[in-house]
């Protein structure tokens, strides 16, 4: 809250000539506090011989919103001040965050295009010593695109189901408590979801999980939720005077779901599936207990280790060599990119999709 | 406290649409002046030019003169800040903050203002309330949420919240289109009161209510939608409902067009 | 934003008339999906509870408070005390520079930034909530680590008083909780940006209307009218961040250099998490060893389940009392 400010007019007590044209900074005060700020900031900081320049930013930016405190407060009163400092606060804000962010992609693309080639997406690493360059990411690919389908082909379908279920039929305790433990299970971390599978097989097995299938299991636990909630929030969007339109022509309801209901979310639906698969596309952690990772090529998902992409860029860092972690950074720049499609197919097809009744 | 309005020249634009056309008028202090016309005649529009709040929404801007009293609203280095502490304004739907007490609400924007003393506060929130009859239904409920109130009661917090920072101004945007009979009838007789103190200028679609309430009322219109709309004319109440000068204006009151 | 209210399309009558198969076997299906969601909760819980109780009754540490892990021992100590501190430490650094950053990222894109710039800047951060926490991990060990060396020499040498913030031996790898915490935020700006710039974008305009015809400042405005419509939006979208830097893996396995013990020195190469813990552990780890961790991984998922209940109860209490009007 602001203290008493000189230009408030006095609020009780005798009329007083109202003032609308106060004193205010030119436009490119700003532009000007800030240039300011910088030169002063980099200049204390050459001169004091402060080896990071990260420190020299830190005092640039204490200068510039101390000093347009200052300046606002003299000339414009303190109001306009604190306004002034909350933007150049929210600037800084984004701007802080733009660096790591913007780090991380760059860094990614740098690094990883230097071992990205043909061979390193169609060669796996079978008899390539670590230390070497060469090998790729071919059975990783492999991997990862497997037990994502199989996830998928689990979870898409009880997904969607539950998603009608709760939309279309549920009423009363049961659909609450769907409700409540879809977005539990949307709080379970990943690790978890791979030491619940693990802890299934030991029951049933007596011995350890060591092939991709398990891993999909893993996967289809955090997918489930992820679909069920997109599911719902697209079906809710579905006006209900075309349910009513449906059913008032005598068409069941079951065929109204799939005739009317699901034709008009479908786009949606889709949408939903694709960040889903996205998700988890990345998801290394259960990976690593279930699946164990290998460097030659393992085409059947329920027989053998495989390998996955997000567990291979593991396996390469802990490695530790240089030529291991120029295919890590390779191996994260396909990633990012299969990561990437997936999520701007999606949000083509919303958009191509889209009901036209929607928000 | 009370001042006079005086617009000339003044249009208004949403991007490159022209929502209002070179109007020009006074508004009379310690008066009640209404504006009337069919949808999209741009009255609201032109109420909102008269507090700087057209020009929130993106894209908006205005050109023209307003002159309060003799300072012009959109003259170099006006902040338009200050302007809307002198110009008051009541919208469409009562806006109570959702998450304040009646009490924080009313207070809201004196303690934007620096007024922090309990005392000081405590005497200009009774004010407010009572000068907007509501002292006497919250008076005992001043700490619970202004939501909870009916839709006839959260509009009148939320003219006590305008009155109680003292603007000059009281701008209504058709104050009383979401409220039941007797709601609206409370507002108008608050109105009444109110323009003893206040220059108050009030949006309707209600000819009724702008012949009950006003000393004088604008007649606008619009050619054709797309068109800007247009100050059609502008005079005592009295006479734009019973000898109007323009022939569009006795269509539209006598209920033939609109 | 999800919620939990009932949905509003449902049709709400139970009839007893005939019901053709069809429907019956629709339904049937679509309610066996929602009871098999049910299921497999139930069975996380029982599995790794089961579990977790024949590693613990073993235990020749106390479980809670050992400090070390080392359930290869004959007999096996191990304990979570050190796992639970560092990812609760971890977190709360996380949250603490995350939160402020993110909320003033959602204003800046709902109220600051060009309106220009606001739409494809949104867009970007949606992306970013997608890349795989492996990358970030990599990120932070590769690149992250050696860049924030500075960082910890200064905090230690100005900020070194504070206890907190001093580092035992300055020439050790900044591989800390510290380091940990930062990366960790970085990781879910992007998710608690995303929720709540959801979330302010609902603030009805006339609320915000209101307080500019108060005369208020842009950022008045948004003291009066936005954060506090918003607020329960926010929290909930900070505890979507907290739960996912509480379980959070391959980003502090990579990052920080685990070691069994408990201090109070962010800064300094020490500590571990529950998710790291059991990444670094399972490869050497036999049958018994894997109960453990499991035990530990139980331990986690209750914590989670609190801090997400705890959630859904707060921003239920704020519904109430906002009791939005509008």
């Amino acid at each position: 809250m602001s203290d008493v400010v000189n230009d408030a007019q006095p609020l009780s007590g005798a009329p007083a000539p109202s003032r609308l044209a106060t004193a205010r900074l030119p436009r490119w005060a700003p532009l000007g506090i800030a240039v300011g700020a910088i030169v002063v900031g980099f200049g204390v900081g050459a001169a004091a011989g402060w080896k990071s320049h990260i420190q020299w930013g830190l005092l640039a930016l204490f200068l510039f919103v101390a000093g347009s405190y200052a300046i606002t407060a003299r000339v414009e009163g303190r109001r306009q001040a604190k306004d002034r400092v909350a933007t150049s606060l929210i600037w800084a804000s984004f701007i802080l965050a733009v660096i790591p962010l913007y780090s991380l992609v760059q860094t990614t693309i740098s690094k990883g295009s230097k071992a990205l080639d043909g061979t390193f997406l169609t060669h796996s690493m079978n008899n390539v010593l670590t230390i070497q360059p060469g090998g790729g990411v071919y059975h990783a690919i492999i991997g990862t695109l497997e037990q994502v389908a199989i996830a998928t082909a689990i979870a898409a379908p009880i997904g969607i189901l539950t998603a009608i279920y709760l939309v279309e039929y549920g009423v009363g305790r049961l659909a609450r408590w769907v409700t409540f433990f879809v977005d539990v299970m949307t709080g379970v971390p990943s690790i978890v979801a791979g030491l619940f599978i693990l802890s299934v097989w030991f029951e049933a097995t007596g011995q350890a999980p060591h092939e991709g299938f398990a891993g999909s299991l893993a996967l289809t636990i955090l997918m489930l939720p992820v679909v069920v909630r997109s599911t719902e929030e697209m079906l809710k969007l579905v006006p209900n005077e075309l349910r009513e339109a449906s059913l008032a022509l005598g068409v069941p309801k079951w065929r109204t779901i799939t005739k009317v209901v699901i034709p008009t979310a479908v786009g949606g639906i889709t949408t939903g599936v694709m960040l889903a698969v996205a998700r988890i596309a990345g998801e290394s952690a259960p990976i690593a207990l279930l699946v164990f990772g290998s460097d030659v090529i393992n085409n059947n998902p329920f027989q053998g280790p495989q390998s996955s992409l997000p567990y291979y860029i593991y396996q390469q860092y802990t490695n530790g060599n240089d030529p291991s972690y120029n295919r890590a950074w390779s191996a994260a720049l396909v990633l990012i990119a299969f990561v990437m499609i997936l999520n701007a197919l999606a949000r083509a097809i919303a958009r191509w999709k889209a009901p036209k009744t929607g928000r | 406290m009370a001042k006079r309005i005086d617009v000339s020249g003044l249009s208004a634009y949403y991007g490159t649409f022209r929502a209002i056309d070179d109007i020009s008028m006074t508004i009379e202090p310690r008066s009640v002046t209404a504006f009337i016309g069919p949808s999209g005649c741009g009255k609201s529009t032109f109420l909102r030019t008269l507090n700087r709040m057209h020009e929130v929404v993106p894209g908006a801007r205005v050109e023209g003169k307003v002159l309060l009293d003799d300072e012009n609203l959109y003259g170099s280095g006006v902040d338009p800040v200050s302007v809307r502490r002198t110009v008051g304004m009541v919208f469409q739907r009562p806006n109570p903050f959702p998450t304040m007490s009646i009490y924080d609400n009313v207070a809201a924007g004196l303690r934007l203002n620096g007024i922090r003393k309990k005392g000081e506060l405590d005497s200009i929130v009774e004010k407010s309330l009572k000068g907007a009859n509501l002292w006497n239904e919250v008076k005992d409920r001043l700490n619970k949420p202004g939501s909870g109130l009916s839709g006839g009661q959260q509009q009148r917090l939320c003219i006590a919240r305008a009155i109680a920072v003292e603007p000059q101004v009281l701008l209504m945007d058709e104050p009383c289109s979401a409220l039941d009979p007797i709601s609206t009838l409370a507002i108008e007789d608050l109105i009444g009161e109110l323009k003893t103190q206040f220059t108050i200028v009030i949006v309707t679609h209600n000819m009724q209510q702008a012949a009950r309430v006003s000393d004088r009322t604008a007649f606008f219109n619009l050619a054709a939608v797309g068109q800007p709309g247009k100050l059609i004319e502008i005079d005592e109440t009295e006479r734009i409902f019973s000898n109007p000068t323009v022939q569009a204006t006795e269509d539209y009151i006598s209920g033939r067009f609109g | 934003m999800t919620t939990t209210a009932p949905p509003p399309t449902a049709p709400p009558q139970k009839t007893r008339t005939v019901t053709r198969p069809g429907d019956r076997i629709f339904s049937g299906l679509s309610r066996g999906s929602g009871i098999f969601l049910l299921v497999v909760m139930a069975a996380i819980a029982i599995f790794l509870t089961y579990r977790a109780v024949q590693a613990i009754s073993k235990d020749h540490g106390n479980f809670l408070t050992t400090f070390e892990w080392n359930a290869s021992l004959n007999p096996p100590v191990f304990g979570v005390a050190v796992l639970a501190y560092g990812t609760v430490v971890s977190s709360i650094i996380a949250m603490l520079i995350a939160v402020p950053i993110a909320v003033g990222i959602a204003l800046f894109i709902t109220h600051y930034a060009p309106r220009r710039l606001g739409g494809p800047i949104a867009y970007v951060i949606d992306l970013l909530a997608a890349v795989p926490s492996i990358v970030y991990g990599l990120w932070g060990a590769l690149f992250l680590v050696p860049h924030l060396r500075g960082l910890n020499l200064w905090l230690d040498k100005y900020f070194g008083w504070t206890y907190i913030f001093h580092k035992q031996d300055p020439n050790s790898a900044p591989r800390s909780l510290f380091t940990v915490g930062i990366l960790l935020a970085i990781m879910i700006l992007p998710i608690i940006t995303n929720v709540s710039r959801e979330v302010i974008r609902q603030v009805p305009r006339m609320h915000e209307e209101a307080a500019l015809a108060l005369g208020a400042t842009r950022w008045e405005v948004i003291r009066l009218s936005v954060l506090p419509f918003a607020r329960s939006g926010i929290i909930s979208a900070s505890m979507l961040g907290l739960g996912r830097a509480l379980g959070e893996t391959m980003a502090v396995a990579t990052v920080l250099s685990a070691s069994p013990q408990l201090s109070g020195h962010i800064l300094d190469p020490l500590g571990g998490t529950f998710s790291q813990n059991i990444v670094a552990k399972f490869g050497e780890a036999d049958e018994f060893g894997r109960d453990a961790l499991i035990a530990s991984g139980l331990v986690l998922f209750i914590i989670t389940l609190l801090v997400n209940g705890a959630a859904r109860i707060i921003i239920q209490r704020r519904k109430e009392y906002s009791g939005a009007n509008a």
